[in-house]
């Protein structure tokens, strides 16, 4: 009954060629935006935009940039807290103005940036250190390169905990985010209000969505899908594996970073790196990617909102409901999550997407299943 | 000599000492995957979990203590026993078999002929499930493990030194019986899958499993063995770590630093593991000693990973790795 395609003439390539081609399936997408953008903005107060959306909004941005590496390109990638660190503090040094140092002396200071652009900043300078930690991929393969990739995790943290330059000196060695404000409101800094700082991420993750879901469709998703499924076939069929492979790196920390932009300006407002983007970081995403699907735009939302969810859930019930002490939830949490890997990689290799879409074949048949 | 010559040579020595360390949690990694093609990540987090179990034999605690009273209302958390070490050791690694049918048993055993990189992640499911076992168990305190091992500076080698260069060197005890241990444990290993009939059905499972089959070697013993026998290593790295450092979590952390190792040695080879274990443990400590301050310190952090990384580019399998053929 539902997600048919009968009866849903397309006259145009225009048509043909659109993301959501089932007419169900668009109305749907349309009105979950309209919820989102319209809706929820007005129910929220800060402990629901604290405890669930933001980090759900930014974890799903992340997800989806590891997604298009692993899920998609078939590299895993251990250095996605590292990345996350790269957008943050770029995003902080764009937001304080860059001051450019040679010989002791200050050369010249960039102005401050608009909080939205210096977010922007913080994907492009990750797009560009992802790139130069996947020159080695077109060496290394497999799991080879999940353990190269946590040259990039441990080198990163460590090189902003002790290069002053990168937290401007303050004695701390903590980043802490300035109020800032756009179109009059303040989005950063502690007096910023929830829907503002909602919005904001939402507004990023919905372009993130769609840029990548796109992505995947055309040329270069092929290439991509390509790579992941045979390298060497893909070589001898004409995909250069030099331009697919940094490609789907650069794209993919240009998410990761915005994600991580976000979840130091926004989220959480002041950053210690080691604790904040440590190789624990690494493996919340991967696990994310895995359990919502890999190579599914849909699975990194699905994934993320799980992950984020469950812990939330578990605090709630075990703690809240039957008054156990925190420490017991918080390993009962491990164990589970754990063990949630295992059973999905096991029975449902493809997570939580695939479960979505045997869903919409069998609605598609639904009530006269033969 | 010069003063400096003699420092040199002092932290090449304690390189050596804490490569062999490394060397051990490696070559965890490589039985299982020589064995099985799975690339078991959560090798440290054995070892954490086994030098905590040790810890919770010994000194009597109740397992799931903390989960019993919180469901019961109870207050029990020790059977007010202690256990002596050499029984602990056994009874842990009892448990360790335990764990290694288990994981054949309710993991692997779904998960044949799935792709390697699938088996990794799931082995790191298995890290996560496990630590938040090991915690649950025993709970999540740093705790101290003694099992009688001498620790400290060793004062002969420091006078024999001195009265031969003016130079004492500083070398741990425990690092010395750690490097005795692991030399035996090589030996050993070495000499059993050499000569035992087990030995030759395990390299025989390594070389090919669909022949190893048909010859009739039992594929699901021969991985729970291999799962036992890592189970063991680990417990040897937990207790040499878990002596030097607590039973803690960083303790799997520092496992992780077992892939660099492997990386530069070959996943495949045993020696390699022992030699990239020498060569990451003498390399970062060098490092941190000449370049290390200039940088801000703190270089062991990343400098193996580093290494490996830049190596890799120029060898793809490693030291003793076996060549990397790639076929459409």
């Amino acid at each position: 009954m539902f997600y048919r395609e009968a009866g849903d003439f397309k006259t145009s390539y225009v048509d043909d060629n659109q993301t959501f081609p089932i007419k169900f399936d668009r109305y749907r997408y349309y009105v979950v935006l309209f919820i989102a953008f319209a809706i929820i903005p007005f129910l929220l107060n800060d402990y629901w935009v604290n405890a669930v959306f933001m980090p759900f909004l930014i974890y799903a941005i992340a997800a989806i940039g590891l997604n298009i590496l692993v899920g998609y390109c078939g590299q895993v990638s251990l250095g996605t807290g590292g990345f996350m660190a790269v957008g943050a503090y770029s995003c902080y040094k764009f937001m304080t103005g860059v001051d450019i140092w040679w010989g002791g002396e200050l050369l010249f200071r960039l102005p401050e940036f608009n909080i939205f652009f210096s977010v922007l900043m913080g994907g492009v300078m990750t797009a560009l250190v992802g790139l130069l930690f996947g020159l080695p991929s077109l060496r290394i393969k497999g799991f080879y390169l999940a353990v190269a990739t946590l040259a990039a995790q441990f080198f990163l943290v460590w090189l902003f905990n002790r290069v002053s330059w990168f937290y401007n000196y303050s004695a701390s060695g903590q980043i802490s985010a300035p109020e800032r404000t756009l179109l009059g409101v303040a989005i950063s800094g502690p007096s910023a209000p929830a829907w503002a700082m909602y919005l904001f991420c939402l507004v990023f993750l919905a372009v993130s969505a769609i840029i990548a879901r796109n992505l995947t469709r055309g040329s270069f998703g092929r290439k991509w899908m390509a790579i992941r499924d045979m390298d060497i076939a893909a070589e001898i069929i004409g995909v250069d594996p030099l331009r697919a492979k940094l490609s789907a790196f650069g794209v993919s920390s240009f998410f990761v970073g915005i994600s991580g932009a976000l979840f130091f300006a926004v989220y959480l407002g002041a950053v210690e790196v080691g604790e904040v983007f440590g190789i624990q970081k690494s493996f919340l995403v991967l696990f994310m990617v895995i359990i919502g699907g890999l190579g599914s735009i849909f699975g990194s939302f699905a994934g993320a909102a799980f992950l984020v969810l469950l812990p939330v859930f578990l605090k709630n019930f075990l703690v809240g409901g039957l008054g156990w002490p925190t420490d017991l939830a918080a390993h009962l949490e491990f164990m589970i999550v754990g063990a949630l890997i295992i059973i999905f990689l096991i029975a449902e290799p493809h997570g939580l997407a695939q479960l979505w879409r045997v869903t919409k074949e069998k609605l598609r048949l639904w009530p006269f299943p033969h | 000599m010069p003063e400096q010559l003699f420092f040199a040579a002092e932290v090449i020595m304690n390189g050596l000492m804490a490569g062999v360390l490394y060397a051990l949690v490696a070559l965890g990694f490589v039985l299982i995957y020589k064995a099985s093609g799975i690339f078991n990540y959560s090798q440290g987090v054995m070892a954490l979990f086994a030098a905590a179990t040790l810890v919770g034999i010994m000194d009597g605690q109740v397992p799931f203590s903390h989960l019993i009273n919180a469901i019961l209302g109870t207050n029990v958390h020790h059977f007010g026993w202690h256990v002596p070490a050499v029984l602990a050791i056994l009874m842990t690694m009892a448990v360790m078999v335990l764990l290694a049918w288990a994981v054949n048993r309710f993991v692997f055993k779904y998960l044949v002929n799935q792709e390697a990189i699938i088996l990794f992640m799931a082995t790191i499911g298995l890290a996560y499930f496990l630590e938040g076992t090991s915690d649950l168990m025993w709970g999540g305190q740093l705790k101290t493990l003694d099992v009688g091992l001498p620790q400290g500076m060793n004062a002969t080698l420091d006078e024999v030194t001195f009265g031969m260069f003016g130079y004492g060197f500083f070398i741990d005890n425990l690092d010395i019986v750690a490097s005795i241990v692991a030399l035996i444990l090589v030996v050993t290993l070495t000499v059993y899958s050499q000569y035992s009939k087990q030995g030759r059905a395990l390299r025989a499972v390594a070389d090919d499993h669909q022949a190893a089959l048909s010859v009739g070697i039992s594929l699901n013993f021969i991985w729970i063995l291999v799962w036992s026998i890592a189970g063991f290593v680990a417990l040897v790295a937990g207790i040499m770590w878990g002596a030097k450092s607590g039973v803690q979590f960083s303790l799997s952390l520092m496992a992780l630093k077992a892939l660099p190792v492997l990386m530069l040695g070959g996943f495949t080879s045993i020696p390699g593991a022992i030699v990239g274990g020498l060569i990451i443990g003498v390399g970062e400590k060098l490092f941190e000693f000449t370049l290390g301050g200039m940088m801000g310190g703190a270089t062991e952090n990343w400098f193996a990973y580093v290494l490996a990384l830049i190596f890799l580019v120029f060898r793809p399998q490693g030291l003793f790795g076996e060549k990397i053929i790639e076929r459409v």
